[in-house]
Protein backbone atom coordinates (compact mmCIF):
# COMPACT_ATOMS: atom_id res chain seq x y z
CA UNK A 1 0.00 0.00 0.00
CA UNK A 2 2.62 2.48 0.87
CA UNK A 3 4.74 1.47 -2.21
CA UNK A 4 1.55 1.82 -4.50
CA UNK A 5 1.10 5.72 -2.33
CA UNK A 6 4.52 6.58 -3.39
CA UNK A 7 4.56 5.46 -6.98
CA UNK A 8 1.12 7.50 -7.82
CA UNK A 9 2.05 10.37 -4.89
CA UNK A 10 1.24 13.20 -7.27
CA UNK A 11 -1.91 12.04 -8.08
CA UNK A 12 -3.11 10.95 -5.23
CA UNK A 13 -2.19 14.38 -3.53
CA UNK A 14 -3.93 15.64 -6.86
CA UNK A 15 -7.15 13.66 -6.40
CA UNK A 16 -6.97 15.11 -2.66
CA UNK A 17 -7.13 18.63 -3.45
CA UNK A 18 -9.60 18.46 -6.26
CA UNK A 19 -12.35 16.22 -3.85
CA UNK A 20 -11.15 18.86 -1.00
CA UNK A 21 -12.33 21.48 -3.17
CA UNK A 22 -14.89 19.89 -4.26
CA UNK A 23 -16.45 19.21 -1.17
CA UNK A 24 -16.10 22.75 -0.40
CA UNK A 25 -18.23 23.66 -3.01
CA UNK A 26 -20.69 21.18 -2.81
CA UNK A 27 -21.41 22.66 1.08
CA UNK A 28 -21.20 25.99 -0.22
CA UNK A 29 -23.81 25.41 -3.07
CA UNK A 30 -25.89 22.98 -0.66
CA UNK A 31 -26.36 25.31 2.25
CA UNK A 32 -26.21 27.88 0.83
CA UNK A 33 -23.67 29.84 3.31
CA UNK A 34 -19.97 30.95 2.58
CA UNK A 35 -16.77 30.16 4.35
CA UNK A 36 -16.19 33.49 5.62
CA UNK A 37 -12.78 32.95 7.61
CA UNK A 38 -10.82 31.61 4.18
CA UNK A 39 -12.53 35.41 2.27
CA UNK A 40 -11.50 36.92 5.41
CA UNK A 41 -7.90 35.97 5.75
CA UNK A 42 -7.88 36.72 1.61
CA UNK A 43 -9.47 40.29 1.78
CA UNK A 44 -7.73 41.23 4.79
CA UNK A 45 -4.20 40.36 2.91
CA UNK A 46 -5.30 42.09 -0.06
CA UNK A 47 -7.28 45.53 0.68
CA UNK A 48 -4.29 47.13 2.38
CA UNK A 49 -1.50 47.04 0.03
CA UNK A 50 -4.63 47.74 -2.31
CA UNK A 51 -5.11 50.81 -0.24
CA UNK A 52 -1.10 51.26 -0.07
CA UNK A 53 -1.09 51.12 -3.84
CA UNK A 54 -3.52 54.05 -3.82
CA UNK A 55 -1.93 56.23 -1.87
CA UNK A 56 1.08 55.65 -3.45
CA UNK A 57 -0.54 56.28 -6.57
CA UNK A 58 -2.23 59.74 -5.51
CA UNK A 59 0.56 60.64 -3.42
CA UNK A 60 3.27 60.30 -6.17
CA UNK A 61 0.98 62.18 -9.19
CA UNK A 62 0.46 64.84 -6.56
CA UNK A 63 4.28 65.02 -6.11
CA UNK A 64 5.05 64.98 -9.52
CA UNK A 65 2.81 67.57 -10.41
CA UNK A 66 4.01 69.87 -7.75
CA UNK A 67 7.39 69.49 -8.87
CA UNK A 68 6.55 70.19 -12.28
CA UNK A 69 4.63 73.69 -11.11
CA UNK A 70 7.64 74.56 -9.35
CA UNK A 71 9.95 73.92 -12.15
CA UNK A 72 7.91 75.76 -14.30
CA UNK A 73 7.91 78.36 -11.92
CA UNK A 74 11.27 78.52 -11.99
CA UNK A 75 11.33 78.24 -15.89
CA UNK A 76 9.02 81.14 -15.90
CA UNK A 77 10.97 83.89 -16.19
CA UNK A 78 13.33 82.72 -18.89
CA UNK A 79 10.86 81.21 -21.27
CA UNK A 80 7.53 81.54 -22.35
CA UNK A 81 6.63 78.17 -23.35
CA UNK A 82 7.52 76.97 -20.02
CA UNK A 83 4.40 78.62 -19.10
CA UNK A 84 2.13 77.71 -21.70
CA UNK A 85 3.11 74.00 -20.42
CA UNK A 86 2.20 74.83 -17.22
CA UNK A 87 -0.74 76.36 -18.22
CA UNK A 88 -1.74 73.52 -19.60
CA UNK A 89 -0.75 70.94 -16.94
CA UNK A 90 -2.78 73.83 -14.81
CA UNK A 91 -5.85 73.13 -16.59
CA UNK A 92 -5.85 69.43 -17.27
CA UNK A 93 -5.43 69.40 -13.15
CA UNK A 94 -7.94 71.78 -12.12
CA UNK A 95 -10.57 70.08 -14.42
CA UNK A 96 -9.51 67.14 -12.37
CA UNK A 97 -9.87 68.81 -9.59
CA UNK A 98 -13.28 70.52 -10.43
CA UNK A 99 -14.82 66.83 -11.70
CA UNK A 100 -13.46 65.87 -8.49
CA UNK A 101 -15.17 68.22 -6.58
CA UNK A 102 -18.30 68.24 -8.11
CA UNK A 103 -18.52 64.47 -7.25
CA UNK A 104 -18.12 65.15 -3.91
CA UNK A 105 -20.12 67.83 -3.56
CA UNK A 106 -23.09 66.30 -5.28
CA UNK A 107 -22.75 63.41 -2.74
CA UNK A 108 -22.14 65.35 -0.03
CA UNK A 109 -25.55 67.64 -0.58
CA UNK A 110 -27.28 63.79 -1.40
CA UNK A 111 -26.01 62.82 1.80
CA UNK A 112 -27.07 65.85 4.09
CA UNK A 113 -30.64 65.46 2.52
CA UNK A 114 -31.56 61.91 2.27
CA UNK A 115 -33.47 61.38 4.94
CA UNK A 116 -31.91 57.99 4.73
CA UNK A 117 -28.28 57.45 7.33
CA UNK A 118 -25.63 56.52 4.80
CA UNK A 119 -21.88 55.98 5.12
CA UNK A 120 -19.74 57.60 2.34
CA UNK A 121 -17.11 54.67 0.84
CA UNK A 122 -14.48 54.82 -1.74
CA UNK A 123 -13.85 52.32 -4.97
CA UNK A 124 -10.70 50.66 -4.16
CA UNK A 125 -10.30 47.01 -6.29
CA UNK A 126 -13.11 45.35 -8.58
CA UNK A 127 -13.61 41.25 -7.98
CA UNK A 128 -11.20 39.14 -9.10
CA UNK A 129 -14.13 36.91 -10.79
CA UNK A 130 -14.45 36.09 -14.56
CA UNK A 131 -16.76 37.96 -16.15
CA UNK A 132 -17.30 39.45 -12.09
CA UNK A 133 -19.34 42.53 -11.38
CA UNK A 134 -18.40 43.33 -8.24
CA UNK A 135 -16.24 45.97 -6.83
CA UNK A 136 -14.55 46.34 -3.62
CA UNK A 137 -14.94 49.79 -0.77
CA UNK A 138 -13.26 51.46 1.78
CA UNK A 139 -16.16 50.72 4.43
CA UNK A 140 -16.50 47.40 6.49
CA UNK A 141 -18.23 45.79 9.51
CA UNK A 142 -16.05 48.31 11.84
CA UNK A 143 -18.13 51.09 10.22
CA UNK A 144 -21.35 49.85 10.51
CA UNK A 145 -21.34 48.31 7.05
CA UNK A 146 -23.25 44.74 6.50
CA UNK A 147 -24.07 42.14 4.03
CA UNK A 148 -27.80 43.43 2.56
CA UNK A 149 -27.17 47.07 2.49
CA UNK A 150 -28.05 49.13 -0.49
CA UNK A 151 -25.19 51.18 -2.45
CA UNK A 152 -26.19 54.50 -4.30
CA UNK A 153 -24.93 57.28 -5.56
CA UNK A 154 -26.49 60.57 -5.80
CA UNK A 155 -28.10 59.19 -9.20
CA UNK A 156 -29.74 56.26 -8.99
CA UNK A 157 -28.92 52.91 -7.35
CA UNK A 158 -25.18 51.03 -7.41
CA UNK A 159 -25.43 47.98 -6.59
CA UNK A 160 -25.66 45.70 -2.78
CA UNK A 161 -23.37 44.81 -0.56
CA UNK A 162 -22.98 41.22 -0.49
CA UNK A 163 -20.11 40.36 1.68
CA UNK A 164 -18.84 42.81 4.73
CA UNK A 165 -15.20 42.27 5.86
CA UNK A 166 -13.60 44.56 9.08
CA UNK A 167 -12.04 47.23 6.71
CA UNK A 168 -13.36 46.56 3.25
CA UNK A 169 -17.02 45.24 1.92
CA UNK A 170 -18.25 43.78 -1.77
CA UNK A 171 -20.41 45.42 -3.57
CA UNK A 172 -22.38 43.62 -6.20
CA UNK A 173 -23.30 45.69 -9.16
CA UNK A 174 -26.49 45.87 -10.61
CA UNK A 175 -24.80 45.37 -14.14
CA UNK A 176 -24.04 41.65 -12.31
CA UNK A 177 -26.52 38.71 -13.51
CA UNK A 178 -26.98 37.53 -9.99
CA UNK A 179 -28.28 40.59 -9.24
CA UNK A 180 -31.91 41.68 -8.62
CA UNK A 181 -33.95 44.46 -7.22
CA UNK A 182 -37.45 45.63 -7.23
CA UNK A 183 -38.55 48.57 -9.08
CA UNK A 184 -41.78 50.90 -9.65
CA UNK A 185 -42.52 53.10 -13.34
CA UNK A 186 -42.61 56.73 -12.65
CA UNK A 187 -45.60 57.17 -15.14
CA UNK A 188 -48.13 54.38 -14.39
CA UNK A 189 -46.55 53.17 -10.94
CA UNK A 190 -45.71 49.70 -12.89
CA UNK A 191 -43.88 47.00 -10.66
CA UNK A 192 -41.28 44.96 -12.24
CA UNK A 193 -37.62 42.90 -11.51
CA UNK A 194 -34.64 44.79 -12.39
CA UNK A 195 -31.80 42.21 -13.44
CA UNK A 196 -28.20 42.54 -14.62
CA UNK A 197 -27.28 40.84 -17.89
CA UNK A 198 -23.41 41.44 -16.97
CA UNK A 199 -23.42 44.20 -19.88
CA UNK A 200 -23.93 48.41 -19.20
CA UNK A 201 -27.68 47.88 -19.81
CA UNK A 202 -30.56 45.94 -17.41
CA UNK A 203 -33.29 44.49 -18.02
CA UNK A 204 -36.95 44.55 -16.28
CA UNK A 205 -38.56 41.59 -15.70
CA UNK A 206 -42.28 40.06 -14.74
CA UNK A 207 -44.07 43.30 -16.61
CA UNK A 208 -47.08 42.27 -18.08
CA UNK A 209 -47.82 42.64 -21.30
CA UNK A 210 -50.90 44.67 -21.28
CA UNK A 211 -49.11 47.25 -18.49
CA UNK A 212 -48.06 50.22 -20.08
CA UNK A 213 -44.17 51.22 -20.09
CA UNK A 214 -42.84 53.98 -22.65
CA UNK A 215 -39.07 54.44 -23.50
CA UNK A 216 -37.94 57.19 -21.73
CA UNK A 217 -39.72 56.90 -18.75
CA UNK A 218 -37.76 56.73 -15.23
CA UNK A 219 -37.84 53.70 -12.94
CA UNK A 220 -37.42 53.76 -9.29
CA UNK A 221 -36.71 51.51 -6.40
CA UNK A 222 -39.92 50.02 -5.34
CA UNK A 223 -39.14 48.77 -1.71
CA UNK A 224 -40.34 45.45 -2.00
CA UNK A 225 -36.77 44.03 -2.38
CA UNK A 226 -36.40 45.39 1.28
CA UNK A 227 -33.16 46.04 0.41
CA UNK A 228 -33.69 49.43 -1.78
CA UNK A 229 -35.71 51.59 -0.06
CA UNK A 230 -38.85 53.37 -2.46
CA UNK A 231 -38.10 56.27 -4.24
CA UNK A 232 -34.29 56.08 -5.56
CA UNK A 233 -33.88 56.55 -8.88
CA UNK A 234 -32.58 53.32 -11.03
CA UNK A 235 -32.42 54.38 -14.87
CA UNK A 236 -34.41 55.30 -17.85
CA UNK A 237 -36.26 52.82 -20.00
CA UNK A 238 -34.41 52.59 -22.95
CA UNK A 239 -36.46 49.72 -24.89
CA UNK A 240 -39.40 48.50 -24.21
CA UNK A 241 -40.48 45.55 -26.55
CA UNK A 242 -43.81 43.27 -26.30
CA UNK A 243 -43.83 39.74 -25.80
CA UNK A 244 -45.62 37.00 -23.83
CA UNK A 245 -46.58 37.12 -21.04
CA UNK A 246 -43.95 39.52 -19.95
CA UNK A 247 -42.90 42.78 -21.92
CA UNK A 248 -39.22 42.61 -22.70
CA UNK A 249 -37.70 46.14 -21.03
CA UNK A 250 -33.96 47.43 -21.15
CA UNK A 251 -33.13 50.20 -18.81
CA UNK A 252 -30.23 52.42 -19.00
CA UNK A 253 -28.95 52.62 -15.25
CA UNK A 254 -28.22 56.28 -13.84
CA UNK A 255 -26.50 55.29 -10.79
CA UNK A 256 -22.79 54.28 -12.58
CA UNK A 257 -23.87 56.88 -15.44
CA UNK A 258 -20.55 59.18 -13.89
CA UNK A 259 -18.06 56.80 -13.77
CA UNK A 260 -17.70 54.63 -10.30
CA UNK A 261 -15.41 56.06 -7.75
CA UNK A 262 -17.36 57.79 -4.56
CA UNK A 263 -20.50 55.78 -3.42
CA UNK A 264 -22.88 55.77 -0.37
CA UNK A 265 -24.16 52.77 1.65
CA UNK A 266 -27.50 52.84 3.01
CA UNK A 267 -26.97 52.15 6.55
CA UNK A 268 -30.88 52.69 7.58
CA UNK A 269 -32.80 53.31 4.17
CA UNK A 270 -35.79 55.36 4.55
CA UNK A 271 -38.57 54.97 2.04
CA UNK A 272 -39.76 58.05 -0.22
CA UNK A 273 -42.45 58.96 -2.56
CA UNK A 274 -41.70 58.78 -6.25
CA UNK A 275 -41.40 61.90 -7.82
CA UNK A 276 -43.77 63.21 -10.04
CA UNK A 277 -40.83 64.41 -12.37
CA UNK A 278 -37.92 63.07 -13.57
CA UNK A 279 -34.70 63.71 -11.47
CA UNK A 280 -32.45 66.30 -12.64
CA UNK A 281 -29.17 66.22 -13.40
CA UNK A 282 -27.88 66.59 -9.77
CA UNK A 283 -24.35 67.30 -10.26
CA UNK A 284 -23.00 70.75 -8.73
CA UNK A 285 -23.43 73.67 -11.03
CA UNK A 286 -20.35 76.15 -11.09
CA UNK A 287 -21.36 79.17 -12.95
CA UNK A 288 -18.65 80.00 -15.84
CA UNK A 289 -16.41 83.52 -15.37
CA UNK A 290 -18.91 86.94 -16.04
CA UNK A 291 -18.05 88.06 -19.51
CA UNK A 292 -15.83 90.74 -20.12
CA UNK A 293 -16.87 94.03 -21.59
CA UNK A 294 -16.59 94.08 -25.04
CA UNK A 295 -18.05 97.72 -25.06
CA UNK A 296 -15.23 99.12 -24.35
CA UNK A 297 -11.71 97.87 -25.92
CA UNK A 298 -9.08 97.21 -22.70
CA UNK A 299 -6.85 100.20 -22.65
CA UNK A 300 -3.89 97.99 -21.07
CA UNK A 301 -4.00 94.92 -22.55
CA UNK A 302 -0.67 93.95 -21.42
CA UNK A 303 -1.67 93.83 -18.03
CA UNK A 304 -3.81 90.93 -18.65
CA UNK A 305 -2.58 87.48 -17.05
CA UNK A 306 -0.98 85.30 -19.67
CA UNK A 307 -3.99 82.72 -19.68
CA UNK A 308 -6.48 85.21 -20.23
CA UNK A 309 -8.92 87.95 -18.28
CA UNK A 310 -9.86 85.19 -16.28
CA UNK A 311 -6.52 84.20 -13.72
CA UNK A 312 -6.12 81.99 -11.02
CA UNK A 313 -4.57 83.37 -7.61
CA UNK A 314 -1.41 82.06 -8.75
CA UNK A 315 -1.58 84.08 -12.05
CA UNK A 316 -2.58 87.33 -10.02
CA UNK A 317 0.23 86.65 -7.49
CA UNK A 318 2.61 86.50 -10.26
CA UNK A 319 1.30 89.91 -12.00
CA UNK A 320 1.53 91.48 -8.23
CA UNK A 321 5.51 90.55 -8.06
CA UNK A 322 5.64 91.67 -11.81
CA UNK A 323 4.37 95.06 -11.01
CA UNK A 324 6.41 95.52 -8.13
CA UNK A 325 9.21 94.39 -9.78
CA UNK A 326 9.05 97.11 -12.61
CA UNK A 327 7.94 99.64 -9.92
CA UNK A 328 11.29 98.75 -8.57
CA UNK A 329 12.86 99.09 -12.14
CA UNK A 330 14.27 94.94 -11.39
CA UNK A 331 14.05 92.48 -14.34
CA UNK A 332 13.13 88.90 -12.60
CA UNK A 333 15.82 85.93 -14.36
CA UNK A 334 18.64 88.88 -14.94
CA UNK A 335 20.27 89.44 -11.41
CA UNK A 336 23.02 87.82 -10.52
CA UNK A 337 23.48 85.60 -7.51
CA UNK A 338 23.78 87.78 -3.92
CA UNK A 339 22.72 90.98 -5.93
CA UNK A 340 19.68 92.78 -4.25
CA UNK A 341 16.35 91.68 -4.69
CA UNK A 342 12.96 93.90 -5.16
CA UNK A 343 11.12 94.30 -2.52
CA UNK A 344 8.24 92.00 -1.97
CA UNK A 345 6.72 94.13 0.72
CA UNK A 346 6.81 97.64 -1.46
CA UNK A 347 2.65 98.76 -1.40
CA UNK A 348 1.68 99.66 -4.87
CA UNK A 349 -1.74 102.24 -5.18
CA UNK A 350 -4.71 100.12 -6.62
CA UNK A 351 -5.96 96.27 -5.80
CA UNK A 352 -4.05 93.22 -6.09
CA UNK A 353 -2.80 92.66 -9.86
CA UNK A 354 -3.73 96.52 -10.77
CA UNK A 355 -1.42 98.51 -13.04
CA UNK A 356 1.64 99.97 -11.09
CA UNK A 357 1.69 103.72 -10.21
CA UNK A 358 2.52 105.61 -14.13
CA UNK A 359 0.58 103.05 -16.06
CA UNK A 360 -2.75 103.26 -17.11
CA UNK A 361 -5.65 101.26 -15.59
CA UNK A 362 -6.53 97.91 -17.41
CA UNK A 363 -10.57 98.36 -18.88
CA UNK A 364 -11.79 95.56 -17.13
CA UNK A 365 -10.66 94.23 -13.20
CA UNK A 366 -9.08 90.65 -13.89
CA UNK A 367 -12.35 88.19 -13.58
CA UNK A 368 -11.99 85.35 -11.64
CA UNK A 369 -13.84 81.92 -11.40
CA UNK A 370 -15.97 82.10 -8.64
CA UNK A 371 -16.19 78.91 -6.61
CA UNK A 372 -19.48 78.92 -6.07
CA UNK A 373 -21.86 80.56 -8.01
CA UNK A 374 -24.40 83.45 -5.61
CA UNK A 375 -27.69 81.82 -4.71
CA UNK A 376 -26.13 78.31 -3.65
CA UNK A 377 -24.10 75.39 -4.82
CA UNK A 378 -26.73 73.07 -6.01
CA UNK A 379 -29.70 72.34 -8.00
CA UNK A 380 -30.58 68.85 -7.44
CA UNK B 1 20.32 24.83 -20.02
CA UNK B 2 21.71 23.29 -23.66
CA UNK B 3 19.39 22.50 -26.74
CA UNK B 4 19.56 19.53 -28.24
CA UNK B 5 20.29 20.21 -31.69
CA UNK B 6 16.84 22.60 -31.33
CA UNK B 7 15.08 20.14 -29.88
CA UNK B 8 11.95 20.98 -28.05
CA UNK B 9 11.92 17.47 -26.07
CA UNK B 10 14.47 16.91 -23.20
CA UNK B 11 17.04 14.26 -23.91
CA UNK B 12 18.29 13.50 -20.70
CA UNK B 13 17.92 13.74 -17.06
CA UNK B 14 20.70 16.27 -17.08
CA UNK B 15 18.40 18.69 -19.29
CA UNK B 16 15.24 18.67 -17.12
CA UNK B 17 17.05 21.03 -14.34
CA UNK B 18 14.33 22.39 -11.34
CA UNK B 19 14.39 25.94 -11.31
CA UNK B 20 14.51 27.15 -7.60
CA UNK B 21 12.88 30.81 -6.70
CA UNK B 22 13.54 32.75 -3.55
CA UNK B 23 10.75 32.17 -0.98
CA UNK B 24 10.05 35.81 -1.20
CA UNK B 25 9.69 35.51 -4.94
CA UNK B 26 6.70 32.28 -3.96
CA UNK B 27 5.19 34.80 -2.05
CA UNK B 28 4.75 38.24 -3.63
CA UNK B 29 4.72 36.96 -7.33
CA UNK B 30 1.05 35.48 -6.80
CA UNK B 31 0.27 38.22 -4.69
CA UNK B 32 1.09 41.10 -7.02
CA UNK B 33 -0.73 39.00 -9.94
CA UNK B 34 -3.65 38.42 -7.64
CA UNK B 35 -3.65 42.59 -7.11
CA UNK B 36 -2.90 43.39 -10.01
CA UNK B 37 -6.08 41.88 -11.42
CA UNK B 38 -8.13 43.47 -8.95
CA UNK B 39 -6.41 46.84 -8.50
CA UNK B 40 -5.54 47.98 -12.45
CA UNK B 41 -8.68 46.82 -14.50
CA UNK B 42 -10.24 49.56 -11.83
CA UNK B 43 -7.79 52.19 -14.21
CA UNK B 44 -7.40 50.74 -17.08
CA UNK B 45 -10.35 48.26 -17.57
CA UNK B 46 -9.13 46.97 -21.14
CA UNK B 47 -6.00 45.09 -19.46
CA UNK B 48 -9.22 42.89 -17.88
CA UNK B 49 -8.62 40.41 -20.29
CA UNK B 50 -5.15 39.65 -18.65
CA UNK B 51 -5.62 36.60 -16.03
CA UNK B 52 -2.41 37.44 -14.35
CA UNK B 53 -2.73 34.75 -11.64
CA UNK B 54 -2.99 31.50 -14.30
CA UNK B 55 -0.09 33.06 -16.34
CA UNK B 56 2.01 32.99 -12.94
CA UNK B 57 0.67 29.53 -11.81
CA UNK B 58 1.59 28.29 -15.41
CA UNK B 59 5.41 29.66 -15.07
CA UNK B 60 6.19 28.13 -11.51
CA UNK B 61 4.65 24.97 -12.44
CA UNK B 62 6.71 25.06 -15.81
CA UNK B 63 9.60 25.60 -14.53
CA UNK B 64 9.65 24.09 -10.62
CA UNK B 65 8.80 20.81 -12.52
CA UNK B 66 7.41 19.11 -9.54
CA UNK B 67 3.41 18.31 -10.00
CA UNK B 68 3.06 18.37 -6.82
CA UNK B 69 4.48 22.05 -6.35
CA UNK B 70 2.37 23.21 -9.58
CA UNK B 71 -1.07 21.75 -7.73
CA UNK B 72 -0.54 23.28 -4.54
CA UNK B 73 0.54 27.08 -6.41
CA UNK B 74 -2.26 26.55 -8.39
CA UNK B 75 -4.99 25.67 -5.60
CA UNK B 76 -3.56 28.51 -3.54
CA UNK B 77 -3.74 31.02 -5.99
CA UNK B 78 -7.16 29.92 -7.36
CA UNK B 79 -8.60 29.86 -4.19
CA UNK B 80 -7.62 33.92 -3.34
CA UNK B 81 -9.12 34.74 -6.80
CA UNK B 82 -11.99 32.78 -5.66
CA UNK B 83 -12.12 34.71 -2.26
CA UNK B 84 -11.79 38.19 -3.90
CA UNK B 85 -15.11 37.05 -5.70
CA UNK B 86 -18.76 36.01 -5.35
CA UNK B 87 -18.10 32.68 -7.34
CA UNK B 88 -18.19 29.78 -3.85
CA UNK B 89 -14.40 29.16 -2.83
CA UNK B 90 -13.39 26.34 -5.22
CA UNK B 91 -14.65 26.83 -8.48
CA UNK B 92 -10.99 28.80 -9.65
CA UNK B 93 -9.42 26.29 -7.48
CA UNK B 94 -9.71 23.32 -8.76
CA UNK B 95 -9.35 24.80 -12.64
CA UNK B 96 -6.34 26.27 -11.62
CA UNK B 97 -5.38 23.11 -9.43
CA UNK B 98 -5.69 21.57 -12.77
CA UNK B 99 -3.49 23.94 -14.89
CA UNK B 100 -0.92 23.74 -12.07
CA UNK B 101 -0.81 19.68 -12.16
CA UNK B 102 -0.58 19.64 -15.78
CA UNK B 103 1.74 22.62 -16.57
CA UNK B 104 4.20 21.10 -14.35
CA UNK B 105 3.71 17.70 -16.41
CA UNK B 106 4.03 18.59 -19.13
CA UNK B 107 7.35 20.32 -17.80
CA UNK B 108 8.94 17.41 -17.33
CA UNK B 109 8.92 16.51 -21.17
CA UNK B 110 9.49 19.71 -22.67
CA UNK B 111 11.83 22.03 -22.86
CA UNK B 112 10.38 25.01 -21.19
CA UNK B 113 12.90 27.69 -21.19
CA UNK B 114 12.14 27.92 -25.35
CA UNK B 115 9.84 30.97 -25.90
CA UNK B 116 7.58 29.22 -28.80
CA UNK B 117 7.00 26.46 -26.28
CA UNK B 118 6.05 28.67 -23.54
CA UNK B 119 3.79 30.56 -25.71
CA UNK B 120 1.74 27.47 -27.25
CA UNK B 121 1.70 26.18 -23.69
CA UNK B 122 0.46 29.54 -22.24
CA UNK B 123 -2.15 29.53 -24.91
CA UNK B 124 -3.15 25.91 -24.57
CA UNK B 125 -3.45 26.31 -20.39
CA UNK B 126 -5.60 29.23 -20.99
CA UNK B 127 -8.01 28.01 -23.36
CA UNK B 128 -8.33 24.94 -21.36
CA UNK B 129 -8.66 27.32 -17.83
CA UNK B 130 -11.54 29.28 -19.49
CA UNK B 131 -13.04 26.33 -20.76
CA UNK B 132 -12.90 23.86 -18.01
CA UNK B 133 -14.37 26.21 -15.74
CA UNK B 134 -17.26 27.13 -17.91
CA UNK B 135 -17.88 23.36 -17.66
CA UNK B 136 -17.65 23.34 -13.98
CA UNK B 137 -20.16 26.58 -13.71
CA UNK B 138 -22.59 24.75 -15.78
CA UNK B 139 -21.71 21.51 -13.93
CA UNK B 140 -21.79 22.58 -10.76
CA UNK B 141 -23.64 25.65 -10.33
CA UNK B 142 -26.02 25.43 -13.10
CA UNK B 143 -25.78 28.65 -14.41
CA UNK B 144 -25.33 29.60 -18.12
CA UNK B 145 -22.50 31.19 -18.69
CA UNK B 146 -21.38 32.54 -22.24
CA UNK B 147 -18.65 31.07 -23.80
CA UNK B 148 -17.39 32.69 -26.94
CA UNK B 149 -14.76 30.39 -28.32
CA UNK B 150 -13.62 32.99 -31.14
CA UNK B 151 -13.41 35.74 -28.34
CA UNK B 152 -11.01 33.32 -26.03
CA UNK B 153 -9.08 31.92 -29.10
CA UNK B 154 -7.85 35.71 -29.19
CA UNK B 155 -7.78 36.76 -25.26
CA UNK B 156 -5.48 33.14 -25.15
CA UNK B 157 -3.34 34.68 -27.70
CA UNK B 158 -2.67 38.20 -26.45
CA UNK B 159 -2.06 36.48 -22.92
CA UNK B 160 0.16 34.12 -24.34
CA UNK B 161 2.42 36.92 -25.76
CA UNK B 162 2.14 38.72 -22.25
CA UNK B 163 2.79 35.56 -20.54
CA UNK B 164 6.55 35.33 -22.85
CA UNK B 165 7.32 38.84 -21.85
CA UNK B 166 6.18 38.27 -17.94
CA UNK B 167 8.40 34.69 -18.23
CA UNK B 168 11.25 35.94 -19.28
CA UNK B 169 11.27 38.77 -16.37
CA UNK B 170 11.01 36.40 -13.98
CA UNK B 171 13.21 34.03 -15.43
CA UNK B 172 15.22 36.79 -13.76
CA UNK B 173 14.07 36.15 -10.14
CA UNK B 174 15.18 32.40 -10.33
CA UNK B 175 18.10 31.43 -7.88
CA UNK B 176 21.46 31.03 -10.31
CA UNK B 177 22.30 26.73 -9.75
Amino acid sequence: MESFLNRYRSITILLLVILAQLALVAVQVKNDQDVRLIRVWTVTAVTPVARIVEALRGGSSGLIRNYVLLYDAHEDNRRLQAEVGRLKLDNIYLKNEIGMADRAKALSVFQSHTPSRTVAATVIGTGAGTNSKVVFVDRGSVSGVERGMAVVTPDGIVGKVITAYPTASAVLLITDPDFAAGVISQKGHVHGTLKGQGTPICKVDYVPFDEKVEPGEWLYTSGDDRIFPRGFPVGVVKAVRSAQPFKEILVDPSGMARGLEDVLILVEGVHQAIPDTPPVNQSVFIGSPPPADTTKPPDNPVKSPPGGPAGTEADKLRTQYKDIGDAQGHKFGEGTPGSKPPDFNLKLPGPVGAPAAGQAPAAAPPASKPAVPPGGASHP
Amino acid sequence: MSYSGGHILLSSQRESQVSRFPAWVMLVVPLAAILFQVYVPLFFEFLSFLQMPLLVVVYFALMRRSQVSGLLVGALVGLAQDSLSKNPLGMLGIVNTLVGYFAASVGLRLDVDHPLIRLLLTFFFFLFHQLFYWVMVRALLGQQLAFDLQKTLVLGLLNAVVGVSLFHFLDKLRKAT
